[in-house]
């Protein structure tokens, strides 16, 4: 594929994410979805720029706040959307809802909400490529919160000591719920943690899809080729709540505005034009077919049937 | 005695707040505590009175918030930790079970645990299979660690105090939809001892035993009852470790029934130990087996539909007690 139209790609799939966000948000708002939501505006660069290059056949493990890397990963827009209201076309049969959207088909386990949880299930799926003699790669996506959990330690430590394929992306968005990563970290960049296991780590500007995907690439061809894992740390904003309810009291207004100006789609859209990678109509033309694509995914939800009652025993265990 | 209506959240907070100002060695410990008021607000307001240095936010770590608080209440503090969820209890389980709970019968009784750690359980918001766990009765497997689950307003106060002034690790188990109920509490110092139960209603006929957010299910259910000519008899446990053995026993050999109502699901969790105390201790008293009403064996899943035949409804509990009395 030509330069310009993986930007144009880029684009598209980064509009897709924040308009479903966007979508989803007003559904919950007018109490139609049950639960509640965590939203990745914002964070689309980072989703669409780890991601853009994965096979099919790779593997991505995702968080509470997932919708971003499972759209990036090629999870059916039909089947997440259905998973929001619950329905038995939902890529979780509607087991799952809006925090474990996933699809193993393409290679999306069901996002972990555990946080911290999802890092060494990374380690598995990175172990397994490499027993199996593959070049697959694992991206495994966490937060900036997560990073204090166990977990994270005991997963990088393994990843590095087993050489394993798996490209840790630490979405650090600053805060983890209302609490800002500079109150409970001594040190500055998360990247700075992969030093300790020996694992490479690069800081990133999660803003710039473009610089996301460059560093996604060489992370990439790295495990691909056997020289093991890698860190990035993506710093970016979410420009939501935590989640549903949350009124971001605990955030200066000028901090949210300095990121705000920092809109990954914003600024792309405008590379594009001043590059005259596309024009204005054209533009719209892809814009007005993302829109029409989620409606449509809402009509498919809304039409589709709920799960019957004896689905609720099944799936507990397999064979059953 | 002026009364005053209060939410379960409003009734933990006051004992929280109360506590913090009689006792300096009390202090909170847990995820987003402070400023944010925690994940269901309980704690809010609290920082302000009381400041960063004994309302302490943590890094998402909750082995090191358990641990912390064992750790600082073995050289003379009182913390209360919070675990934003009852599912992130698996994270910090070695610290709850293997030390808060072993340490002073491994120090030959040399030493002491006196700390408290809240955690709301609970399905019943759609936040599905990691956000609404109801693991309380592993923990009641646990010799040295004290187990309460209180249901109104009034006893939840009552109790976290006693819990916070009890010189053993409890655990204090809060449910995600009572937050927001209401009840009566009185206006000046009280505690509602551990280890005692409560009827909360007279009956005759059967005896529903509950505690938690089962507590006003099975009191909705003796309501429905009542006008079919059934007198359930509602028995809150109020804690499960220790257990108010002999309320339960009284109530048996009167109404000769029993059955026990409680979300987690059925298989291996408390409810068993009620029935086999009243098989062992009041089998002669019995018309009809003890039965359990538990949730179903799955996990929780987001479909409210779904989600709403995982865990005993009102409607449940009123079926269930008419095929077993008719
Ligand atoms: C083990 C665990 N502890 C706490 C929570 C509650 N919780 C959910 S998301 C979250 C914040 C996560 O912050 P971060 O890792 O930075 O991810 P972000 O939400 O910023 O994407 C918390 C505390 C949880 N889900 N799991
Ligand atoms: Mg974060």
């Amino acid at each position: 594929m030509e330069q310009k139209e993986r930007i144009l790609k880029m684009y598209e799939m980064m509009y897709l994410i924040r308009k479903y966000e966007e979508r989803v948000n007003s559904l919950f708002l007018q109490g139609i979805l049950p639960g509640t939501i965590h939203q990745s505006l914002g964070q689309e660069a980072c989703a669409v720029g780890m991601l853009f290059d994965l096979e099919a056949n790779d593997y991505v493990v995702s968080t509470h706040r997932p919708a971003g890397h499972a759209l990036a990963k090629g999870v059916p827009l039909r089947s997440m959307m259905a998973e929001m209201f619950g329905k038995s076309t939902g890529c979780c049969r509607g087991k799952g809802g809006s925090m474990h959207v996933g699809d193993i088909r393409v290679g999306m386990p069901p996002a972990i909400a555990i946080v911290g949880g999802g890092l060494p299930i990374a380690v598995g799926l990175g172990l397994a490529c490499k027993m199996k003699g593959t070049d697959r790669v694992v991206i495994c996506f966490f937060g900036d919160g997560a990073s204090n959990e166990g977990a994270f330690h005991e997963a990088l430590n393994g990843a590095a000591i087993w050489n394993l394929p798996v490209i840790f992306a630490c979405e650090n968005n600053l805060y983890a719920a209302s609490t800002r990563v500079d109150k409970v970290m001594k040190i500055e960049h998360i990247a700075e943690r992969a030093s300790a296991y020996g694992i490479p780590s690069r800081i990133v500007d999660g803003m710039d899809v473009l610089k996301v995907n460059e560093e996604a690439r060489m992370a990439i061809e790295r495990a691909r080729n056997g020289k093991g894992p890698t860190l990035l740390e993506l710093k970016t904003y979410r420009f939501c709540g935590h989640s549903r309810t949350d009124s971001c009291r605990y955030r200066d207004k000028k901090e949210e505005e300095h990121w705000r100006s920092r809109d990954p789609i914003h600024n792309l859209r405008s590379h594009i034009l001043q590059e005259h990678i596309a024009d204005e109509e054209s533009l719209q033309v892809l814009e007005n077919q993302v829109l029409e694509d989620i409606e449509e995914s809402v009509q498919y939800a809304l039409s589709s049937p709920d799960p019957e009652p004896e689905e609720a025993l099944k799936h507990v265990f397999y064979g059953e | 005695m002026p009364n005053k209506t209060v939410t379960y959240a409003e009734a933990i907070r006051e004992a929280l707040r109360e506590e913090m100002r009689r006792d300096p060695a009390v202090f909170l410990i847990g995820e987003d505590i402070g400023v944010y008021g925690g994940a269901f607000g309980v704690t809010q307001g609290l920082i302000e009175e009381f400041g960063e240095e004994r309302v302490i936010d943590t890094p998402i770590s909750e082995a090191a918030i358990a641990g912390a608080a064992i750790g600082a209440s073995l050289v003379g503090m009182r913390p209360v930790a919070e675990i934003m969820f009852f599912d992130f209890m698996t994270l910090c389980a070695d610290q709850v079970v293997n030390q808060a709970a072993k340490i002073r019968f491994m120090f030959g009784g040399k030493a002491k645990v006196p700390m408290v750690l809240r955690s709301p359980v609970g399905s019943g918001t759609g936040a599905a299979g990691h956000h609404s766990g109801s693991l309380e009765s592993w923990f009641t497997h646990i010799p040295g660690l004290k187990v309460v689950a209180p249901a109104t307003p009034y006893d939840a106060k009552g109790l976290l105090k006693s819990a916070i002034r009890d010189d053993n690790p409890v655990l204090f188990v809060e449910h995600k939809l009572l937050y927001r109920t209401k009840g009566e509490i009185p206006e000046e110092d009280y505690q509602i001892p551990i280890g005692k139960g409560e009827i909360k209603h007279q009956g005759k006929d059967v005896t529903l035993i509950a505690y938690s957010i089962m507590v006003p299910r099975s009191l909705e259910a003796a309501k429905i009852l009542a006008q079919q000519g059934i007198e359930a008899e509602v028995l809150d446990l109020r804690s499960l470790r220790p257990l108010d053995e002999e309320l339960i026993l009284q109530s048996v050999r009167k109404t000769n029934r029993a059955m026990v109502i409680y979300e987690p699901s059925k298989f291996g969790a408390f409810g068993a130990e009620i029935a086999a105390l009243i098989m062992e201790k009041a089998f002669d008293y019995l018309d009809a087996p003890v039965i359990r009403l538990g949730g179903e064996e799955m996990p929780p899943p987001y479909n409210p539909n779904l989600e709403k035949k995982l865990v005993p409804q009102v409607e449940d509990i009123v079926r269930s007690v008419r095929e077993m009395v008719i």
